[in-house]
């Protein structure tokens, strides 16, 4: 077993990355991310971690320089968050439709305006669409634990996906938690060189980013999506393999105290926690409610997510984030993997949380109280934002 | 020498789209794109190879009988080469499906 150490996440998650052996990081400095990146600088500049760490000027060329370096077979690493994630997100799509590997942990903070440097998943879900596997995590353990997997999962022959680890800022990034760390000879054992399929070598040219006309577009996108739906049982063999070396199970949907609940808290990242703490204050109550939480964001676990939700009666769906115009994200994905079934819970969406604002125990069992009601009173499709001053 | 890319399945794709082997563009039909062609004249060429020199896709090549002519497969009908012929030899005609 692993040593056990209290110590800052952000600091855990560089700790991660240099025992990853990465070639290559490249990274711009942005609030919350920067301890990351800063501590990485310190372990290359002494000589600890032998890889390349660039300085770019901006994001776009941050995930730029990953990209290259991922093409030429290295393995490279980024970190950023809000506005950092914006200017990088044309580089996003490029990134998994190159199908090059790579690892980015991004400390989820708000996106302007107005100016906010705190925590929700706003940018996050900026890039919904790009085309990563993208997991959310609880605990500074998962953020650490997740830096290996993820390598491993991204570098598999038959997955060859970029990989986004979304951390809550300031509540995970800057929090010192007690981090079981993995000896050096277990992860070397877990996560081989990597071995790139295709890459940039003048021994053998190939064309990387080609351009494709209309009459090839579609059948690259279908192969893109096939591969990124397909991924699924590797994720969950990577999960099971970390599972066995490390004791720590994970899966792409968790629950807790599920089983016979009448009523579902849905969260994803480290609301989690919190919630778990309402539902066990909830319990006490004799009040049948539980947990749902999802870490596996794409591609979106909708078997498991089914299976763990469809005998409830209702899902307090609570988004940390805002489809300004529509409803939370989280909940207008959920709508669309139970609507094919013939029976399905209610769902009521809150959006709490959003730029850092504090969602305590209480304020898990005043949503669920509110959703609670207004289900009995026939509002099946409720959507509104928590907490807000009227 | 690769397949032109309309008759490729996704499943035969590379992983990440990597073009494998070289001068693939070579395949791509260009000459979809237009609505106008150039057809020729020949009482009226005198074989200077303007055409040829301007076309920016190198779709002229030079005939048998010693004329430039545009492989409409790439011609994009952009009309430079009928802009440039010293002698209004080349005329831009609506491409209609037959």
């Amino acid at each position: 077993m692993g040593k056990r150490v209290g110590m800052e996440v952000s600091i855990a998650a560089a700790e991660a990355v240099k025992q990853c052996n990465v070639d290559v990081i490249s990274a711009y400095p942005i609030t919350p991310q920067t301890h990351i990146v800063e501590k990485l600088s310190e372990l290359v500049a002494n000589g600890e971690l032998d890889a390349e760490f660039f300085c770019v000027e901006s994001e776009h060329s941050a995930l730029s320089v990953c990209v290259g370096a991922a093409a030429a077979g290295a393995r490279a690493f980024t970190c950023t968050s809000s506005q950092g994630l914006a200017l990088m997100s044309e580089i996003t799509f490029i990134a998994s439709g190159l199908r090059l590997p790579m690892l980015m942990i991004l400390a989820n903070r708000t996106l302007s305006a107005p100016l906010s440097i705190w925590n929700d998943h706003s940018d996050a879900m900026m890039i919904r669409d790009c085309g990563w596997i993208q997991f959310f995590v609880e605990n500074g353990q998962e953020v650490y634990d997740h830096v290996f997997i993820s390598y491993r999962l991204g570098e598999d022959p038959s997955v060859l996906f970029p990989v986004i680890i979304n951390m809550d800022g300031f509540i995970l990034s800057h929090v010192i938690e007690p981090i079981e760390l993995i000896e050096q000879e277990k992860i070397d054992q877990f996560l081989p060189p990597y071995q790139p399929l295709y890459r940039l070598h003048p021994d053998r040219p190939i064309t990387m980013g080609a351009y494709a006309l209309p009459s090839i577009f579609m059948e690259t996108k279908k192969a893109q999506e096939v591969a990124l739906r397909s991924s699924i049982p590797k994720i969950l063999e990577t999960w099971k393999a970390f599972g066995e070396m490390t004791g720590r199970y994970y899966s792409p949907v968790e629950t807790y105290k599920a089983e016979d609940a009448e009523t579902l808290l849905v969260t994803m990242g480290s609301f989690g926690e919190t919630a778990s703490v309402a539902v066990d204050r909830m319990r006490k109550e004799g009040r049948a409610v539980g947990l749902v939480k999802i870490r596996l964001w794409r591609p979106f676990p909708f078997e498991a997510f089914k299976r763990a939700t469809l005998h409830a009666k209702q899902l307090v769906v609570i988004d940390r984030a805002i489809s300004v115009g529509a409803c939370g994200p989280v909940a207008s994905e959920i709508k669309a993997a139970l609507y094919g079934e013939p029976v399905r819970p209610s769902i009521y969406n809150f959006v709490a949380g959003i730029s850092g604002r504090d969602v305590a125990p209480s304020d898990f069992i005043k949503m669920v109280d509110k959703a609670e009601v207004e289900i009995e009173e026939g509002n099946r499709e409720g959507f509104e934002l928590y907490g807000v001053r009227e | 020498m690769t397949k032109p890319e309309y008759e490729w399945t996704w499943k035969e794709l590379p992983v990440g789209n990597v073009i494998l082997e070289p001068g693939n563009a070579s395949q791509y039909r260009t000459g979809d794109w237009k609505t106008l062609k150039p057809v020729l004249n020949k009482e009226l060429c005198v074989h200077c190879g303007l055409c040829y020199i301007y076309c920016p896709d190198m779709a002229y090549h030079l005939d048998e009988e010693g004329y430039f002519v545009a492989d409409l497969f790439y011609c994009k009908g952009c009309g430079i080469c009928s802009t440039e012929c010293p002698t209004g030899a080349i005329s831009m005609v609506l491409e209609e499906e037959k």
